[in-house]
């Protein structure tokens, strides 16, 4: 940083959506996914049942576990925006929604490699892994509704109403689908963590592929959200400029029948 | 229900799996009663005079639901009928209770969900994509619950009727989760 | 040696995804804001 000499003007707007905390944060997180690398394919021992295997975990479990963050986030944010009705909350709520959608798609691949790895095939109508495909496409329902139009408001009023309903219909898709599952059991024994023994260098890789991914969300999210204001302004902006045309236009004498 | 005879090309086949057929065959009908019952509305604007004249949203509501339950409800049981005929079932009389039970809760909870998203996606110009992406996730807890309760009431591949009583506490719990939160959505959802 | 390519491929999967979501929002950034005025960027 000895090197910059623009005017701070130039340089504030070259940042983009970055600031000294979104830098800090961002280091913070390469630092730890090298770090996750390095204990995940490295350092951590191969388990007695699964082999080598298990190193999928590493990266598997911190990618679901951001999916559900994600989606804690978008339900809470989406009530605070219908209490508080100020468009960061909505925004924080669809930023949240994005991050959430591709990490349970990123889950849905990686999850089948696994399967593929430990059980042998890609995939099992397991509860689990049945409501996580369900939980999918609702949020990429969600975020379908998102894209909707109309005014800001509207948007972030029809999607936090969305994003309410889709915690109601969570826990009965869950609830639905160990019902089915447990009626028709299966022999295989599906429950992939429970067989594993593990040590401790095994938890404490696991332990930083959480912590990374939990920075990488938070880093992310903050990017993402002042992406969003700034999609907001622009969009404000070119309907302001639309108006103030128009009433120039009725200004004008001779254009009455515009 | 002809057509899924041909797909599946096995009397057995199809004796195991008319109950699902029934269902699959009434939740892609929603999918179009719902789309049609909102484009008359939108066309003339009765959803907005509707709003205009003061009516409670939560009234227009569960009327639009029950309206669309009573259409499912006459599909569902004359496709019922053509699976006992076509697929050769036999409803058993102490199966008759949970049959009715099922019927009526299961339509009432895809009622409420079609009502909800329908309204939602009523007016936009993708709704022919957007209303299958909400409601289908939605429903698949009805779709689930109400093939394995009928599946039990028919006695299907040797099902027993004690085992499809869960299924109707799920099927009840899902129509009041949704009738309660769509009479709560829905208003926010259409008022524009 | 199935195993060692599925291993690496889930890696790599889910790195190039994040670092394709992290580019993704850095550039749109950039590039929003040069058109937005410096007071409006509450984070400043």
């Amino acid at each position: 940083m000895t090197t910059i000499d623009k005017a701070p003007t130039v340089q504030s707007q070259r940042a983009g959506t970055g600031t000294r905390g979104t830098r800090i944060l961002g280091t913070l997180t390469i630092v730890s996914m090298v770090w996750l690398i390095a204990f995940g394919l490295g350092f951590s021992p191969a388990d007695r049942d699964q082999q080598e295997a298990v190193r999928i975990m590493y990266v598997h479990v911190p990618t679901i576990w951001i999916a559900y963050l994600a989606f804690v986030v978008t339900a809470v944010a989406s009530g605070f925006y219908l209490f508080k009705k100020s468009l960061g909350w909505d925004r924080l709520a669809g930023a949240s929604a994005e991050v959430g959608t591709v990490f349970v798609a990123l889950t849905l691949i990686v999850g089948a490699l696994w399967g593929r790895l430990t059980w042998g095939v890609f995939w099992q109508w397991d509860a689990r892994l049945t409501t996580t495909a369900l939980l999918f496409v609702t949020y990429v329902g969600y975020l379908a509704v998102r894209r909707l139009g109309g005014t800001h408001e509207q948007r972030a009023r029809r999607s936090a109403v969305i994003g309410l309903l889709a915690v109601l219909l969570i826990p009965l898709v869950h609830w639905s689908v160990r019902l089915w599952r447990s009626l028709h059991q299966e022999a295989t024994v599906l429950d992939p963590d429970g067989d594993i023994d593990m040590d401790g260098l095994m938890l404490f890789s696991l332990f930083v592929g959480v912590i990374a991914f939990t920075l990488f969300y938070v880093w992310l999210m903050l990017h993402r959200t002042r992406v969003m204001a700034m999609e907001d302004m622009m969009e404000d902006r070119g309907l302001d400029e639309a108006l103030a045309s128009r009433r120039r236009e009725a200004a004008m004498p001779d254009s009455e029948e515009n | 229900m002809v057509i899924f005879a041909f797909a599946l090309d096995a009397d057995s086949v199809l004796e195991r799996v008319a109950p699902g057929l029934v269902w699959l065959a009434t939740m892609f009908s929603l999918l179009v009663l719902v789309q049609r019952a909102f484009a008359i509305e939108t066309d003339d604007g009765a959803l907005d005079a509707m709003r205009v004249a003061g009516l409670d949203p939560r009234a227009i509501y569960f009327g639009k639901a029950m309206a669309l339950a009573v259409e499912l409800l006459i599909l569902e049981v004359v496709l019922l009928f053509t699976a006992v005929i076509l697929y050769r079932q036999t409803i058993p009389l102490d199966g008759v209770a949970l049959l009715v039970l099922t019927l009526l809760t299961a339509t009432c909870g895809l009622a409420f969900v079609g009502t909800l998203y329908g309204g939602l996606a009523s007016g936009f110009k993708g709704r022919e994509t957007l209303l299958p992406l909400l409601t289908l996730p939605a429903v698949a807890p009805v779709l689930i619950g109400a093939t394995r309760a009928v599946e039990s009431a028919l006695g299907t591949a040797g099902a027993v009727v004690s085992d499809g009583w869960p299924w109707v506490g799920l099927l009840a719990v899902f129509a009041v989760a949704f009738g309660v939160g769509g009479s709560l959505a829905f208003g926010p959802l259409i008022d524009e | 040696m199935e195993d060692a390519g599925f291993i690496i491929g889930s890696y790599v999967l889910t790195f190039a995804t994040l670092a394709l979501m992290s580019w993704r929002v850095l550039r749109s950034g950039r590039r929003l804001a040069d058109q937005i005025p410096d007071e409006d960027k509450y984070w400043l």
